[in-house]
């Protein structure tokens, strides 16, 4: 418990020093944003939302503790302005509604490949030489060489126009009603296919390739001799012993990846015409959308210190040497 | 199950080795780790196998419970373990034969459990895999051997960094007694522990072949220990025995210059001080011979003529 209430601890600092770091950057920044953003967004904004786009940016004649106070204040309420390149829709509004899509999209794909590859490399340790160990290593290295939108675009083509087998773009046919019935959720799980394989494709690899190496040299260690030696048969000694062991950097890896998950998938949604973040960000940074940005960053930021808080606790449940004192 | 120390010497052999061969093979060429050994172990009897790091010991005590891996390969002989092949044995026979019938403590006992399992969940994984026993039970067995071996049963539920490496060690042998074998392998079980905590062990250790009756193979670089706990003994160089007997009789009367040479190593606890002899510094050996019968019961390789050792 105390060791849990240590890290919460470390993570609220690095989250508080995240929001410092976004607020001192605009108030950095050569010239102003704020006039640049009111030339683009020609008058269409209001006189409040102006204010609150200077109180954001710093473009006002407060002492800066003040502001400071004011902008963490912003932050904690969800008040992060209203965003440029799709005024006047808040900030917030904006990654609320892609969000989901992204999560759904990364998260799917990230557990499939994680799961799958863990398990093929759990596999082909244990059977080295065999079929899975000599085979699948240099294909799925091969598969995840190919420049992704490539991969994703002949996916595309081949799965999408030439067999017909599923749809070409977007996360669900339109005109369906949003809702959780079965005809919904089936559609979106058909549209999530063609994404979410190119993503496992190219992403396998690296997870198989991974376990399977530490794998190898968790099973030289003697305790898995010892396993042996005790006449224990061999699927208990794989995954209890073994694997068990060996999955300790893979579950760091996987939060990781958990937490970068929130930042999109870009060129899935680029290629796919999948709505999510990735593609919000990119808008936000053609457009000189600062509110967006920096609303995203700090999603993207509060993800992945999220992400590796439930590692750490996880990690606490997994190795019992961590913990310790 | 109750076998009498008097059985030593007699007939009755739990287990027999005969010419065993193991190589290391790689594509270009084999390297011979275990040279035509051969030798019996009684019921009840404790056998001694010494010899310097990399003589062979250890590969003979892996392929007693084939435990060795590639690129290591029993390429000839036969190990016979009460009238059965053992090398003949198909995998699930294996693995029963596997702690029931041997069990084996390691080297490294410190390495030789599974950091993230609990101590109990460990010993239970032997009940529960070769008993049938019930969770239950499993762990009420578990924690009478850690009785035997006198450590707190509270202990179960603690992992292996929780514990000494000398607790370590003795939940390994409580394990290791778990299912009343004939036959412990002590791979040099003190060697990574101080001089007081291996006294306390191999104490224990005789306390329990006492109570149980099995039969030990006890594998060590020293001498000392070895003539202390041994009831007949071997010597091995390079992958071959080049003297048996009864461990008195080789600490009497040692024949071969290599054992000679072994026993100098030790410095002896009693006695005026004499410089001591480094192994190896006028002794190495090529060609090792069969052995032969010089007295009853007492068996030495001859000595190549070219070393001009004389016997």
């Amino acid at each position: 418990m105390r060791f849990i209430l240590r890290r919460l601890g470390f993570y609220f600092i690095a989250f508080w020093a995240c929001i410092t770091l976004n607020f001192m950057l605009p108030r950095f920044m050569p010239g102003d944003p704020v006039s640049r953003m009111f030339a683009r967004s020609q008058d269409r904004m209001q006189p409040e939302q102006i204010d609150q786009l200077r109180r954001l940016f710093g473009v006002d004649d407060r002492p800066i503790w003040e502001q400071y106070i004011n902008y963490i204040g912003d932050v904690l309420t969800g008040q992060m302005g209203v965003s440029i390149s799709r005024f006047p829709t808040p900030v917030t509004e904006v990654i609320a509604s892609q969000i989901g899509w992204t999560i759904l999209l990364g998260g799917v794909s990230l557990i499939i490949a994680a799961v799958v590859g863990n398990l093929l490399g759990i596999l082909a340790a244990w059977r080295r030489g065999g079929l899975v160990d000599s085979g699948l290593p240099p294909l799925l290295i091969f598969i995840g060489s190919f420049p992704y939108f490539w991969l994703a675009m002949a996916a595309l083509y081949l799965f999408g126009v030439v067999l017909g087998w599923f749809p070409l773009r977007h996360a669900f046919t339109s005109g369906l009603e949003p809702g959780f019935t079965g005809e919904y959720l089936l559609d979106v799980a058909h549209h999530l296919v063609l994404p979410a394989l190119t993503i496992v494709l190219v992403s396998i690899g690296g997870w198989m390739l991974g376990m399977r190496n530490t794998m190898i040299a968790t099973n030289a260690e003697d305790y898995i001799i010892m396993a042996e030696a005790k006449g224990l048969k061999p699927g208990r000694i794989m995954f209890r012993y073994a694997a068990r062991n060996a999955m300790l950097p893979a579950v760091t890896s996987f939060g990781m990846s958990l937490g970068f998950v929130v930042g999109g998938a870009l060129l899935t949604e680029v290629v796919f015409a999948y709505p999510g973040v990735g593609y919000q960000l990119l808008a936000a940074v053609q457009g000189l959308d600062y509110p967006l940005m920096q609303g995203l960053f700090l999603t993207i930021t509060a993800a992945v210190l999220i992400a590796n808080f439930l590692v750490d606790i996880l990690y606490v449940r997994l190795d019992p040497r961590v913990r310790t004192s | 199950m109750t076998v009498s120390q008097t059985s030593f010497g007699s007939h009755d052999s739990v287990l027999e080795v005969r010419d065993l061969v193991v190589q290391y093979v790689s594509d270009t060429r084999a390297i011979t780790a275990v040279d035509r050994v051969s030798f019996d172990i009684g019921v009840g009897e404790i056998f001694g196998l010494a010899g310097e790091s990399g003589c062979g010991k250890s590969t003979i005590a892996n392929s007693i419970m084939r435990l060795l891996r590639h690129p290591a390969l029993i390429a000839g002989g036969s190990i016979t373990f009460g009238g059965r092949d053992v090398l003949a044995m198909d995998t699930d026979e294996l693995r029963r034969f596997r702690w029931q019938d041997v069990a084996m403590v390691f080297q490294s006992a410190m390495n030789s459990l599974n950091p993230v399992m609990t101590i109990g969940d460990q010993m239970v994984d032997i009940f529960t895999t070769h008993a049938g026993y019930s969770r239950k039970e499993s762990l009420r067995r578990s924690a009478q051997l850690l009785e035997l071996v006198r450590i707190d049963p509270a202990r179960l539920r603690s992992y292996p960094h929780q514990l000494s490496g000398g607790m370590r060690q003795r939940a390994v042998i409580a394990m290791a007694v778990a299912l009343k074998p004939s036959l412990l392998i002590l791979d040099e079980p003190t060697t990574a522990l101080d001089v007081v905590v291996q006294q306390e062990i191999m104490a224990q250790i005789k306390d329990l072949q006492r109570e149980l009756g099995f039969s030990v193979l006890f594998i060590t670089h020293d001498m000392s220990l070895m003539v202390e706990l041994s009831h007949r003994m071997a010597v091995m160089n390079s992958g071959r025995i080049v003297e048996t007997a009864a461990a008195k009789t080789i600490h009497a009367s040692p024949r071969h210059p290599y054992t000679q040479a072994l026993m100098n190593a030790f410095p002896p606890l009693t006695g005026p001080r004499r410089p001591l002899r480094g192994l190896g510094d006028d002794v190495t050996f090529g060609d090792i011979p069969d052995l032969e019968e010089v007295t009853p019961g007492h068996f030495v390789a001859p000595a190549a003529p070219s070393l001009g050792a004389s016997l």
